[in-house]
């Protein structure tokens, strides 16, 4: 039978994520709960309905049509109770396309999330091959966690294998170090996250331990894999002289290969809108996006630690 | 650039395009006392009659000198093509866009002497005698315009004869041609003779005109001399020299190069209005020997012939594209005369072309800034990543220039129709688009073609939605169509009946052009004029070309796209309902029109489905038009552009079932609808690829980017992978807007702060507060690439 995952998007001239012109995969549903995140819809497992109170004319139609009675008028908006919601079960309790979506005559409710099959995903990213030809690109398997979805990643990698794109693997690294090992050989570069270094730090904002992701970044730098590291940078939470001194020391005593790029992603605040979308609070609230001047100044603090970072604008 | 260039770029810009009436009245003086029958000799000797009375006007700090009027900006009217009424320059004066000054005295000057000798007379006049009842109803309803209904055919480009050889030695050539004219045997070697013989009177007239620069030059240089300016003296004097020379002899430097050049233009752009004004073409190809040479003896520098060249380019902005009105003033809404120069491609034995005289000139288009000349790259597989990314960093700055060509395509193209590979490889692309070979070919744009309202009178049974009028034949209406195909063939059927009507109108044009209107001076410049010992507009060009240009492939695939879906594929909306939607402009059918809009495969996102239904399109149009024989002994080809003219086109045509209201512009070029396009750039890239291109000659594609995906080196890097890969698919051409629709709001909002923010239309730049209103909101509207 053939293999299928949740992805919430395919998106081609993806320029940021890899060398070249890639067509970026994003896998639906993540261990990490990084209070940053500016994709939410990716952390949940299962889709998602998005309201979009902008478009939203409060007609009362959803309310209606919901088979699991999920939605109430309150305030004349339509307010979605996720307890209820039965959209992430397909099939069960909720239509193929939502019931609730379809009726909606303004187009204010999305779903997102959708299961897709390996030829299907494989069909898209071939689309583009003239441009990975042209510009050393392929594709990024991102997300949420792909390697929360390990049987879907790999057989995707061994298509890309056989049909000779260049595949690249966006993780936080949270996950067994069995499923690193085993997808390794397929992935032609790693980009891996590396969030908080300090541990309980790391609890807090991810919400989970990092003791995973660390054990897999030194096992694929063991191993020779070709790996770039992706820092997020959020000021106030992972930017303190602590912060970078741990981060930096990680960096530059992996044993084997290091990473050869270290990639510094300025935290923006462009994500913040989604949280209402799918009827969440957002917990960063108060932290300002991030200066040109106070990124050039961590830049220069890494360099001092040995830590050559690149940044760019847009991630 | 230094303070003479800069001086001239700021006069140049603050000059105010007006009237001049020296033009008209020269001709009318001419024509009222001239008794010559021959229409070919009466033209040379008009032409002689300019060249020997026209003002000579020479700037200060000029260095390559040349007006076609009295002066920067004056600009000439051609009664003999169109005759301006007193209404017609009282609305150039006061129209909004693109005016021209024409104060009191010269409306006075029209009114007493030129309204008087050409009312009637004009080619205008008698292409519209002799124009049938039903190409009027088509042309007036906004099927099609007419290109040659205020302005001369021209279309075509300079190649390196004149740098070769001098008018001297031209006209040994026409002395020869003359002497081998066997009357006897040849029953055409009389007309053959007149018209060498015309040619030659004005190869002698352009000579005449360069020397009353020399001369003039030396008078200024005494006057220089005499208040002590003795370095401007010099100058004057090297002015006179290379005026005394050129074009008379092939010239010896880069500066005589660019002078001869500058003549010879001139002479085109005043024998006739023509269209696309002229071009050199493959200027850093010609001008590479000079430079090369000048540097190895030391009698050139690179900043001497970076200054040259930027006063040459000064030259050209000097020349608004003479007044329109009418549908051709809607059709070209713009001051640009569409000279686009070519840089890089192919040499004509196949190698890479570029040479630093490519990256000289990209340094002096990046620092110019000017509207015109129009500029372009060719870019071949064999040219260097360098000379990609030099233009790119040019464009990123978003003024729209240069826009870049596929040479490999190009030539391909000419391949197609029977072109030589040495004619093929020197020739190139000019106006928007055009693909021809320079100095090789007549390539005549006759008219726009309005493929989705076609599609309208395939649905109403032929009947004009706006007029009520019966135009197109009675295919039936669209409730009838029980089947896709049907559709499909009741637009077949319209889209014949009204290419059959164009044609018709063209041939009996293009002969009254061979008959009345020949061009003596611009053959002297066409191969193989003088050895044919025929006009420009008599098939006197080895290649003769006449091309159909198709406007709206976006609009009338999403349209037909809609109706498959929805009609019929699905069958949740009855044609009659989608007929009333149309008819009432969506007013009370919101839902059927959003999901028209957002429930349809559309093209330019890489849809199999949407874009087999654009190749079906653009195959019906092709076959319909391509390899038509024209009456130069030559053939019709298709393009895919349209100026101006989908904003006109859109204005006529009833709401489309892709969602577009009634009104606003349809598709422009090859490009997606505005804001159907959701895939990205590459999906955009792809859709545009399914297309032939090289049944064309030549597609538009315009692309919007905001300013930050093409940030930092690997905004570059990316950008020209885009490019490179768009043509390793078989792409013709691309063009960039990289400007904020923020940026774009406010200049619409506050003009006044944004006078010299240039955009790019199609086909050209212009300044974004000269565009009319719907054109700035279709601009606004055209999908923005983002970064993610």
């Amino acid at each position: 039978m053939e293999m299928h995952g949740q992805v919430f998007d395919i998106r081609r001239y993806s320029v940021n994520d890899g060398p070249g012109i890639r067509t970026a995969v994003f896998f639906k549903g993540c261990p990490a709960r990084c209070a940053w995140c500016h994709n939410p819809e990716s952390q949940q497992f299962g889709r998602e309905v998005m309201c979009w109170p902008s478009k939203c004319v409060g007609c009362g139609a959803c309310t209606l049509v919901c088979p699991a009675h999920a939605i109430q008028m309150e305030d004349g908006r339509p307010v979605v109770d996720r307890k209820l919601c039965a959209a992430g079960a397909e099939g069960a309790g909720c239509s193929s396309g939502a019931a609730c979506v379809e009726v909606c005559p303004v187009g204010a409710r999305t779903l997102v999330g959708r299961t897709v099959s390996v030829a299907e995903v494989m069909a898209e990213v071939e689309r583009d091959r003239a441009f990975y030809d042209q510009s050393g690109g392929g594709v990024t398997f991102t997300g949420g966690e792909p390697l929360a979805q390990p049987e879907f990643l790999r057989a995707l990698l061994e298509e890309c294998r056989r049909s000779e794109v260049h595949a690249a693997v966006d993780t936080s690294g949270i996950a067994g170090s069995r499923v690193v090992e085993d997808i390794a050989p397929l992935v032609d570069l790693w980009l891996f996250d590396v969030k908080v270094v300090n541990p309980a730090k790391h609890m807090m904002f991810v919400g989970c331990s990092n003791q995973p992701a660390l054990d897999n970044l030194r096992l694929l730098a063991r191993r020779g894999s070709r790996i770039r590291a992706r820092v997020p940078l959020v000021p106030g939470i992972n930017d303190s002289p602590d912060d970078l001194r741990s981060l930096a020391s990680l960096l530059t005593s992996l044993a084997g290969n290091q990473p050869e790029q270290v990639d510094l992603l300025p935290y923006h605040r462009a994500g913040i809108e989604k949280y209402a979308r799918l009827g969440r609070e957002y917990s960063l609230e108060g932290v300002g996006q991030a200066g040109a001047e106070y990124i050039e100044s961590v830049m220069r603090e890494l360099a001092y630690l040995g830590l050559d970072t690149v940044t760019r604008r847009g991630g | 650039m230094n303070a003479r260039v800069g001086q001239l770029r700021r006069e140049s810009l603050e000059a105010v395009p007006h009237i001049s009436t020296e033009r008209a009245e020269l001709i009318t003086e001419f024509y009222s006392s001239d008794r010559t029958a021959s229409p070919v000799l009466r033209r040379a000797r008009a032409f002689a009659y300019l060249m020997e009375n026209k003002t000579i006007f020479i700037g200060d700090g000029e260095l390559i000198v040349g007006e076609r009027g009295p002066a920067p900006k004056a600009t000439p009217t051609y009664p003999e093509l169109c005759c301006h009424s007193l209404q017609d320059l009282h609305l150039l004066h006061d129209r909004e866009k693109i005016p021209f000054a024409s104060p009191p005295e010269v409306r006075k000057v029209y009114e007493e002497k030129i309204i008087p000798f050409w009312r009637g007379r004009s080619m205008r006049d008698l292409i519209f005698e002799e124009m049938t009842d039903e190409w009027k109803a088509a042309y007036e309803a906004g099927i099609f315009t007419e290109f040659m209904e205020q302005r001369a055919p021209g279309h075509t480009v300079a190649d390196d004869k004149i740098y070769r050889k001098g008018f001297k030695q031209l006209r040994q050539e026409i002395a020869a041609s003359l002497a081998a004219l066997d009357y006897s045997r040849d029953p055409k070697a009389h007309a053959k003779s007149e018209q060498l013989r015309a040619m030659d009177i004005c190869a002698e007239a352009i000579c005449i005109f360069a020397r009353r620069h020399a001369r003039l030059a030396r008078e200024m240089a005494k006057q220089a001399q005499g208040r002590g300016d003795s370095a401007r003296a010099a100058e004057l004097l090297r002015i006179a020299e290379v005026c005394s020379w050129v074009p008379e002899n092939p010239p010896r430097d880069f500066w005589e190069a660019l002078q001869a050049y500058w003549f010879v233009h001139l002479g085109v752009i005043t024998e006739l209005n023509t269209w696309d004004s002229f071009n050199p073409g493959r200027l850093d190809q010609h001008l590479h020997p000079f430079y090369k040479q000048g540097l190895e003896s030391g009698t050139l520098t690179q900043e001497g012939a970076r200054e040259l060249l930027q006063c040459f380019w000064i030259k050209f902005n000097n020349q608004p594209a003479p007044p329109k009105v009418g549908v051709t003033a809607a059709e070209s809404g713009t001051y640009t005369d569409f000279a686009n120069i070519n840089s890089g491609g192919l040499t004509p034995d196949g190698q890479d072309g570029v040479n630093d005289v490519t990256y000289l000139v990209l340094d002096v288009i990046d620092e110019m800034r000017l509207l015109q000349p129009s500029s372009n790259i060719q870019l071949s597989a064999k040219n260097p990543d360098r000379f990609l990314k030099r233009a790119l960093r040019i464009v990123r700055k978003g003024w729209g220039q240069p826009s870049i060509f596929n040479a490999d395509m190009v030539v391909q193209e000419m391949l197609r129709v029977g072109k030589s590979l040495e004619d093929a490889r020197a020739g190139g692309t000019s106006g928007c688009v055009e693909t021809g070979a320079f100095g090789k070919e007549a390539y005549i744009l006759s008219g726009y073609f309005n493929l989705p309202k076609i599609l309208e009178l395939a649905l109403h049974d032929g009947v004009d939605s706006r007029t009520g009028r019966q135009l197109g034949p009675r295919t039936g209406c669209g409730r009838q169509f029980s089947s896709f195909d049907q559709l499909m063939g009741a637009f077949r059927q319209q889209l014949h009946h009204f290419i059959e009507i164009k044609v018709r109108g063209n041939n009996v044009i293009e002969g009254l052009y061979a008959k009345y209107m020949p061009a003596p001076f611009l053959s002297l410049l066409v191969d193989d004029c003088i050895a044919r010992g025929r006009d420009y507009h008599d098939g006197g060009a080895r290649y003769n070309t006449t091309y159909i240009q198709g406007v709206g492939i976006g609009t009338i695939t999403d349209s037909l796209s809609a109706i498959k879906r929805h009609v019929f594929d699905e069958q949740h909306v009855s044609m009659s309902d989608l007929l009333a939607a149309l008819e009432a402009d969506f007013v009370g059918h919101e839902r059927l029109r959003s999901r028209l809009r957002d429930d349809t495969p559309r093209y330019g996102n890489d849809d199999e489905s949407a874009d087999a239904v654009m190749r079906s399109v653009f195959n019906a149009f092709f076959q319909e038009v391509d390899g038509r024989p024209n009456t130069k002994g030559g053939r019709y080809c298709i393009d895919m552009l349209p100026t101006t003219c989908h904003v006109y086109f859109g204005s006529v045509t009833q709401a489309t079932p892709d969602g577009r209201r009634a009104g606003e512009p349809v598709s422009e070029g090859i490009s997606p609808v505005q804001g159907a396009d959701r895939r990205g750039p590459t999906a955009v890239l792809c859709s545009a690829a399914k297309m032939d291109h090289a049944l064309t000659g030549g597609t538009l594609l315009n692309m919007k980017f905001t300013p930050r995906l093409l940030e930092g080196e690997d905004g570059i890097a990316n950008l020209a992978h885009l490019v490179r890969t768009y043509f390793k698919l078989g792409g013709h051409h691309v063009q960039f807007n990289v400007v904020s629709a923020e940026t774009l709001l406010d200049a619409q909002a506050h003009p006044e702060n944004h006078r010299d923010l240039i955009v790019r239309v199609a086909g050209y730049s212009d300044y974004f507060c000269d565009l009319s209103r719907a054109l700035q909101d279709e601009i606004i509207a055209r999908t923005e690439h983002e970064s993610f």
